[in-house]
């Protein structure tokens, strides 16, 4: 495989998974959509995964554990959505909304 | 060094399209195209495996449920409207951008020298079954427990 990345910066990658960490805690931090907060946390998990990917390739190539990491976290992931939608799920049969500041049961 | 410039344009801006877009439905659809941009990052850092990883459980499944979920809020809960943290919110954003660039920009990383893998699948399967292997075997008992936890959760009772 010719090595496209060769030319590019290792502080590219880590400067564009900045960008999209942060665009995730703007979305989990102003959004009131349950949904769509979930979908912030899969960016800012996305961003981390690059974090450790491009490590693997620049700093360790013999080693591979920065894409293990990778896959882990794609791991998690999977197995965090299919929970949390079933909690939003259950939560809007109970409350009838998927607004997070509506769900206000537990405020005194 | 287009593609990347074309992948990471590709990534921001549909992650970002997730936070304008009104539609909830819509900002699924960019967040498939946000998961594809990523895939394709990765395989310029050679990381195939990864990035097929990457298409087939986010691009595919994730975001099939994430569009079950939607579908199944009703219309009214649709609207991507935000709350009163918007200047908070975009101050710690900023924050977070300039810190994590500066740390970027200013340590000295160790970088070994590049050599171009042909397969990553290979040595990440040997490395899943030798070093990491306790790991591996935990996520099978996580995604299980996940499974079992939702079909509870959303179980009729």
């Amino acid at each position: 495989m010719e090595p496209v990345a060769q030319q590019i910066p290792l502080e590219h990658f880590l400067a564009l998974s900045a960008i999209l960490f942060s665009l995730g805690v703007y979305g989990v931090l102003t959004r009131r959509n349950a949904v769509l907060i979930l979908m912030s946390v899969e960016l800012m998990l996305n961003a981390a995964s690059i974090n450790m990917v491009a490590f693997a390739a620049y700093a360790s190539p013999e080693k591979f554990t920065g894409m293990i990491f990778a896959v882990f976290i794609i791991t998690i992931a999977a197995a965090e959505v299919g929970l949390a939608l079933a909690i939003i799920l259950r939560i809007f049969r109970n409350l009838g909304t998927a607004n997070v500041d509506e769900v206000d049961e537990l405020k005194w | 060094m287009i593609a990347f410039w074309t992948l990471a344009a590709l990534a921001v801006t549909s992650a970002a399209m997730i936070i304008v877009v009104r539609n909830l439905l819509h900002a699924v659809l960019f967040l498939i195209l946000s998961f594809v941009g990523i895939a394709g990052l990765y395989i310029t850092m050679s990381a195939d495996f990864v990035a097929v990883a990457q298409v087939l459980i986010y691009a595919g499944a994730i975001s099939v449920l994430m569009i079950f979920a939607v579908m199944l809020t009703p219309r009214s809960d649709r609207d991507n409207a935000g709350n009163m943290l918007q200047a908070p919110a975009l101050v710690l954003s900023g924050l977070v951008i300039t810190a994590v660039s500066m740390v970027a920009v200013e340590t000295d990383w160790r970088l070994a020298d590049r050599v171009a893998f042909e397969s990553t699948a290979t040595e990440i399967g040997d490395a899943l079954v030798s070093p990491f292997v306790l790991p591996f075997e935990i996520a099978s008992v996580v995604l299980v427990v996940a499974m079992i936890g939702a079909i509870v959760l959303v179980r009729e009772d």
